[in-house]
Formats: C-alpha cells, structure tokens, sequence
C-alpha cells in the first residue's frame, strides 16, 4: 500500500522539506510520463460559510443557532436543495444539483486546517503552502506538487487566474499567472519583433527577474496559440458576445475550460474568490452571501460542462481557509470558525455523498463552545487526490506535504 | 548600479553631510541621494538627485521628517483645491450618496445614470488627489507614508458607503498622523465611520432582545483586526477570548449614518449599546467605564511592545528589505516605546541606521505597483493632469487604489508582486509611456478611470494602457534626459543595451528594465 509507505517514511522522522529544485524532474526523464490528469483549485478568501452552503437540515439544532439565517428544509420557500435527507445545498447552487446527481460531486464537511488560528491571514497561508502552525515554508504545494509530477515541465504547466501569484503557487518551480484569460489572449507590445529583442536582451539571464520575464513570454505565446486554435476561438467570441454574467468568474471558468482542453500542457491550475467574509447582513436563501455563491456554481457547472470529455481526467477542488461560527451573531452574520466543507468535483469523483466525520451541531459538539471541530484535516484530501487521481509517488508525496499528520481520511473520495 | 566600495563609504559619508559643499556633489553622495529618493520618496524627478546631494542627505532627511515646513508649490496646491468632492466633509459626501441611493430606489428616470456618474467622478477625485501629491509633491515622505499607513489600516472604497467616506478617511483619519504619535494615529482610525463601517463595528452590540434594528449583538470583526492587523500582529499573544472580550469593550463605538448626513458627526459613542459587564481583557481587569473602556484598550495597544516590534517590522520592510534585520527592527521598537509611539522618532532611527545604507539594501526592493507607476511618471517629467492611465495601470497590476478587499492592505514584497505576468504589463506601460502614448496630459470631458467594483475573481477586463485612447502628437521621452534622471540606478550593463538599441525605443527601455523595477 502506497499509503503505509508514505506514512512509515513521515514517522521516520520527516517534517523536513525536500527541495525540490527546477531539476528534479528532469531527473525522471522520458521514463516518466505525464498522466494527463487534471487538478483544478478554487480558493474562497475570507472564509465562505460551509454550514450555509452543505447546511445540516435534518438538525434539530441547525435552525436554533441561526434563526434568521439559517436555510429552511427542503421542499420550503426558500429551502435548501435536498442532498441525503439531512444535508441540504444552498439554494443559490441549483446549478450544480446535475452534477449531484450523477455523482460527480462530493463534499467533505468538518474539514480543514488542524491549527487553530482565526487570522483569515495565517490561515491562508497555511493552507496555500499545506504547512499548517509553519510560516517559514518558502514555497506553495501546488508548485511543489507541479515539481514533483512526472512528465516535462512548462510555464503553463501551473496556471493560476488572478491579478497576483498567489502563495500556493509560488516557489521553485515555473508557474505563470493571467489575470485573466481574455486578457492574457490578446497580442502586445513584446510581440512586435524590435521591442520583443531589446526587452529580452535585457532581462537575459538576468539573476533577479530573467526568469519570471522568459516565463511570461513562453507562457504568453503558448497562450495565444491555443487560444488561436478554431474551436476556442469560437467560444471566446461567443462568450464575449453573449450578455456576460454579472461576475466574472463564469466567463472565466468557461475561458480557462477552453484553454485546458486546447493545451494539454496545462495540468493544474488555481483560481481564488474574495468576498466571502460575512460577519453581518449574510442572508439566508438570498442576501449576500447567495450572491456570491450563485455566480461560483454557475462557474464551476460551466467548467465541468466545457470540459467536455476532458472533464472525466480532471478534479476541481473548492476549499476556504477555515469556517464560520455555528451560531449567527447579532447582526445577522457570522464571526469566524474553524472546521469548513470542502467541495469535490471530477468526472471520477465517488459523488453524490457528503463524507468526513460529522458529528452535529449540537452545542457540547462545537468546537469551543462555537464553530465546528475539524474531523478530517484537508491535507489528507489532497493528498488522496495527488496519489489516487495525478498518480504521485509515494516519496513525491512526502515532499508536497511534509509533516503530513498520521490519521488518514477514513474514506475513498475519487477513483482512478 | 552603485559600487560596493562606493556604498561601503555611505555610512561614513552621511554623517559628514552636515558639511555638504555647494560645489558640484561627489559620486557617492549622488548614490546616497538616489537611494533615500528611492525610498524616502517615489523616485527621482528630473535634477532631483543633484539637488538633495547638493543640500546633503541628512538635510533632506530632517526636512522630509517635518512636512510641515515644505511649502506645496502654488500650482499644485491650486489643483488640489479645485476638486471639490475631495475637500468636503464626510457628512456632506454621505449624504450626496444616500440622496443618489434613495433616487434609485424611486426608480427615478436617469437615476442610476446619475449615481454612477457621481461615484465616478468622487472615485476619480479621490484618484487624482492622490496621485498628483505622490507624483508632485515635494512633501514626498509624507506620501510614502500615506501609502504606508492607508495599507496598514485599510478600508476598501468597494463596500457600501465607504464609497462616499474613504477621501475622509485619508484625509482626516490618516493623513494628518502620518508622522505624528501612532496613539492619535490609531485613535482617528477606530473612530473614522468609513473603518467603524468597513470592519462591521458600527453594528456591534450588547445582545438585547431587540428584534429590530441591525445592531442586536456582538460582532467581533473589528477588535480582531485592531489587534491582528493594526496593532499587536497576528503572534502577539492574545486568544480568542481577547478578542471577545476587546468587542465588548468597544460595543457602542458607532456612528449614526443620518447624523453624519445632516450634521457631520462622524463618531459617537451609543451607551445604549454598550456591554457594561465587567470584562477580562489582556490579563487587565476592565471595570465598567463606557467609552473610556475602548479609549484605555487603544493606550494600552498603541504602547504595547508587541504593537512596536509589529508596525516597527513592517516599517523597516516597508522601507529596507523584505526580510527586516532583526536587530533593526528592536532598535526601532526600543524607540517606540521611548518616545510613547512616536512615528517620527521610530522612522528617525531607521533612517540614521547602517543598515538603512547598507550596501546590500539598494535596490533591494521591489517596486509595488503603485511605486512603479508613481516613480515611472516622476522620472519622465511629464506634466500629470489626466490618472486615468495611470489607475487603469494599476487596476491591471492587480493594486487598484483604494481597492483591497481585505482589512491586511497591500504587501510590499517581492513575493507578492514579482510574476511573469506582472513585468509584461509593466513593460507595456513603459513602452507607452516613453512613447509618450498615454493620455497623460490632457483630461477628457467624460475622464472615468476604472473604479473598483467589489469582483470576485478579480477578473474585470480592462484595457491595456496602449490601447488607451491615443494622443494625436505623441511626444516621445528624451532617453538622454530620463538617463540623467535615472543616473546610478541604471547598471552598466543595462546602459550598454540600450545604447546599441534604435533612439525610439530607449526611454521605453530604461522604464521597463530590470534596473526600474527594484528602488
């Protein structure tokens, strides 16, 4: 079992982080070959409120702690979308019921970082480099999950939407950010032949930025090549001449689908959401919160959709840096928690299940008296992910979490 | 770039500058005087570098320290005072936003018409503002220092009414503090309605039984960040029960949106809402006191040697590199509570420092965005009366002003900013800058530069600059000119590139090298 030699290698005395240099997987070879699996992670910032959005309505205590904004049962005005006849979807994510319901979606709820920080700061960190309680980590774990894949690096490898490299994909590794993909389609100034040979004489080899520019360059005419190719050129104009969704991150899922299916060299890519920070005026089944969530769902049914075929090689993964406090506070809001849901989504994703050990709301059941305890630490989620679906080796894993704790999730969330 | 024997001479040279000659200055102290131009200030303008080594460093030093006896130049000064909504009274601007809010709700014809354009034309005001005095003027620390603690204490312009409050809050809240004690500094912040209103405080409470009404409980957002954020750092030692206990204490520190509208009372303190239990805070045992509980928890902050080993940390990587020496950072917090949290003292002896000079300090840094944009235009010279180009710039650059989301504000590392993407968009913004293609110069009857929207994905598409509406004569940079300006910034190697290359493209060259991006 993989598993036990990964864990029998951390109680070894690991804890300590391999570098993984740019060279690392040149050392595998042409022996090595790429899967040509998929990773997708969505990052909300501010930390969404779980328990509105995989809500226990089948508990008696559920609607106690949030009178005013907690969901109503399903089948209610306003209710909540019916999962096992105790969970209940927010309403605003009507759009991912299909995927539900054919079990290409699952949720792991009491999840999430075992350090108890409530800084959404700290907490971020932590899970964008998956060493919780550390903050001497230099790197992110997608970049060193990138690192440690088989197969031949590229910039486009490691994809990241935003207008800032985010930590978790920082580090040794090439990685390349678009603000966003529409962006990033157009031609520009450095592809005029004159300006694009003074700009890369001058940041040739340079120590401090030669690698981020030759990155940005190779990244951007890969970009443009696929974005060049017919069939998504198409779907860009159709997307852009259609009327856009009041937010952007549909466009842009429909974009990045697009994209991955035109180049294959894209393997993981990274998208993160802010605004989920709801200490007051939250809303219920309407209100702020599920104008927030509507849009995300609408993204992540576009993405899955647009995949296409590509779809059954890809798992998408939505995690927020900790919870929100099981009661609502006094101003119709929540303050901030711990233990969260994590969302799951792939074409072999084992769906239509909500996992993780869950043990209520009741109050004796709450961590401090106030927010869910986490039950099944989000390392171990992603770690199954990387080993089940990226087909990462057993030693590899040890250097993308290191000091990864020794209980394992009790479950199988995705198959090969 | 300046030479390490050079540099290794700066310490010394500094302490000599008392003695400055009027003759022409000697190279090493136009390599110090870049140096404190690139971080006491957004970079050198043209004959700036000539004129501080000329007046000697400390000098220049002493008399950024005290802002207040540098005369802003009539010309700006005149331009400052000519936008209006920048110089009216938070009341005034709130009330302009809920009289255009209420239109709405009417459904009156033209009305959203009418919102948006106003909320454009405050959003551009409070632009220009901004950006005018950090590319003018000559108060430049001052600005550096805006910068600094608007970030420290940030408020996103996106939520709700803070749309309408955060000129105020730079203005009333921020501004007049920049160097001044960090007691006053704090306190202007917790009582300013656009920070009460942004971290939820405004609706924070004793539990009552109170159906109605928004504020019916505790909401601890605010006294989470005053102690995470603003104060003590997230390692200062609190728990979660401080925390609790710190919202407690603060209930009641509120403002009432309709007063600040019609008389432009901006704080108050609402006794009705207060918790007036006992409270365990810190170790302390606050007895009930109002809102003097709030007043001793902001003493016993501001003083804390947590809160001075925090903000004396972000000071010295705001100003010295990244990775701060720690020996540093205790001399400046030894300062701090010396002189009772005295912002001037703790900058003075991070300037006076060796370390501040070291050698392996220039060029250190990364520029943020705003540093880029703000030092680019302040090398080229060239006349500012249209930001929209420069805040479209930094929509792109993922720094729109007044845009953080998130109550931590902008960082200003290299981890943060350096990425592929980041150095293209910047070299586009170089090429159309030295091109003299940006619109810089004359203001369009409609200007609109692109105001933040609370998005999710940080996705809005906006143009790239070059492909900004084009001035019909585009008037190019000198490269000679922006060469002297730029002087011992730019290394041998550099210069030697551009030198090869065709006239047209070498201004573009030097703004967009490896050289500009660090400072």
């Amino acid at each position: 079992m993989h598993r036990r030699h990964f864990l029998n290698a951390l109680a070894l005395g690991a804890g300590i982080l391999l570098p993984v240099g740019r060279s690392a997987w040149a050392v595998g070879g042409p022996a090595a070959s790429p899967t040509g699996k998929k990773l997708v992670v969505v990052m909300l910032r501010g930390a969404v409120d779980g328990l509105n959005v995989v809500a226990p309505v089948g508990d008696e205590n559920y609607l106690r702690l949030r009178p005013t904004i907690g969901l109503a049962a399903p089948g209610m005005d306003g209710g909540a979308l019916d999962l096992d006849g105790y969970f209940g979807l927010h309403p605003a994510l009507a759009s991912l019921q299909p995927l539900w319901r054919a079990r290409k979606l699952a949720f792991v709820h009491a999840s999430g970082s075992p350090d108890a920080t409530r800084s959404h700061f700290d907490a971020q960190d932590y899970m964008e480099s998956a060493t919780p309680g550390r903050k001497s980590t230099p790197d992110g774990w997608m970049n060193r999950l990138v690192a440690a894949l088989p197969g031949p690096q590229a910039p486009s490898r490691l994809l990241g939407i935003g207008p800032v490299l985010p930590r978790i994909l920082s580090g040794q590794a090439a990685a390349v950010n678009l603000p966003n993909v529409a962006g990033a389609a157009r031609a520009d100034l450095l592809d005029r032949p004159a300006v694009k040979a003074a700009f890369d004489e001058l940041y040739a080899n340079h120590p401090r930025f030669g690698r981020a520019y030759a990155d940005g360059r190779a990244a951007h005419l890969e970009v443009m090549e696929a974005l060049e190719k017919g069939e998504m050129k198409r779907e860009m104009e159709a997307a852009d001449r259609g009327a856009p969704l009041p937010n952007g991150f549909p466009d842009d899922a429909a974009r990045l689908a697009g994209l991955m299916r035109n180049d294959p060299k894209i393997q993981l890519a990274f998208v993160s959401l802010g605004g989920w920070d709801t200490h007051a005026n939250q809303g219920a089944a309407g209100g702020q919160l599920a104008n927030r969530l509507a849009p995300l769902g609408q993204g992540l049914a576009v993405l899955a959709e647009r995949l296409g075929p590509l779809f059954d090689d890809t798992v998408v993964v939505v995690m927020s840096e900790f919870g929100r406090t099981a009661r609502e506070n006094g101003n119709g809001g929540t303050d901030h928690g711990h233990g969260n849901v994590m969302w799951v989504l792939g074409g072999k994703v084992r769906g239509g299940k909500v996992y993780g050990e869950w043990e209520g709301v009741g109050d004796a059941k709450l961590n401090e008296g106030r927010d869910l305890p986490v039950t099944t630490d989000f390392r171990s989620v992603l770690a199954q992910i990387s080993e089940e679906h990226l087909m990462l080796g057993d030693q590899r894993l040890e250097q993308v979490f290191p000091a990864m704790p020794q209980k394992r999730a009790g479950f199988r969330i995705v198959g090969t | 770039m300046i030479h390490r024997a050079t540099l290794s001479l700066l310490t010394v040279v500094l302490m000599a500058t008392g003695a400055a000659s009027a003759a022409a200055p000697a190279p090493d102290a136009q390599a110090q005087a870049l140096h404190v131009l690139n971080r006491l200030a957004f970079g050198p303008r043209p004959g700036d570098v000539e004129r501080v080594a000329n007046m000697g460093v400390q000098r220049w030093i002493d008399e950024q320290l005290h802002p207040e006896t540098i005369p802003l130049p009539a010309d700006l000064s005149a331009r400052l005072a000519a936008l209006d909504t920048v110089n009216r009274g938070a009341g005034d601007s709130l009330a302009e936003f809920l009289e255009l809010r209420r239109e709405v709700k009417l459904d009156d014809e033209g009305a959203k018409q009418r919102r948006r354009q106003t909320e454009m034309r405050v959003a551009r005001q409070a632009a220009e503002a901004r950006l005018l005095r950090a590319v003018e003027s000559p108060r430049q620390l001052e600005e550096v220092m805006v910068d600094f603690w608007y970030n420290h204490f940030n408020v996103f312009a996106g939520k709700g009414i803070d749309r309408a409050l955060v000129t105020s809050y730079e203005r009333d809240a921020i501004r007049p503090y920049a160097l001044g004690s960090f007691r006053a500094l704090l306190g202007a912040t917790a009582k300013h309605p656009a920070m009460l209103f942004y971290l939820d405080n405004v609706v924070s409470s004793a539990p009552r039984p109170d159906p109605k009404g928004k504020a019916r409980g505790l909401n601890e957002n605010y006294a989470r960040e005053l102690m995470e954020l603003h104060t003590l750092g997230a390692d200062g030692g609190y728990t979660q029960r401080d925390v609790t206990e710190l919202a407690r204490m603060l209930t009641g520190w509120t403002f009432d949106q309709r007063r600040l509208a019609s008389t432009g009372e901006t704080f108050r303190f609402d006794a009705g809402r207060h918790d007036a239990g006992a409270k365990t805070w810190l170790g302390h045992a606050i007895a009930p006191a109002g809102q003097q509980e709030g007043e001793y928890a902001l003493d016993v902050l501001a003083m804390h040697p947590a809160t001075a080993r925090h903000v004396s940390r972000e000071l010295a990587q705001y100003f010295v590199s990244d990775e701060p020496p720690p020996a540093l950072v205790d001399r400046m917090a030894a300062t701090w509570l010396a002189s009772q949290g005295d912002i001037r003292a703790v900058l003075a002896t991070l300037f006076a420092s060796r370390e501040f000079m070291a050698a392996g300090t220039v060029g250190a840094k990364f520029k943020t965005p705003y540093q880029y944009v703000v030092s680019a235009v302040r090398a080229s010279g060239a006349p500012v009366a249209n930001v929209g180009p420069l805040v479209n710039t930094m929509n792109q650059l993922g720094m729109p002003l007044y845009g953080c989301q998130t109550p931590d504000g902008y960082k200003n590392t290299q981890d943060a900013w350096l990425n592929p993407d980041a150095l293209t968009r910047r070299i586009a913004f170089a090429t159309a800058l030295a091109g003299g293609r940006l619109p810089l110069a004359t203001l369009p009857a409609d200007a609109r530069p692109a105001m933040m929207e609370p998005n999710m994905a940080g996705s809005d598409v906006v143009p790239l600059p070059v492909a900004a509406p084009v001035d019909p004569k585009p008037v190019p940079l000198d490269p000679a000119r922006l060469q002297a300006t730029l002087a011992g910034s730019i290394s041998a190697r550099t210069q030697a590139i551009v030198q090869r290359n065709p006239d047209n493209l070498r201004a573009a060259m030097l703004l967009g090298s490896p050289d500009f991006m660090q400072r």
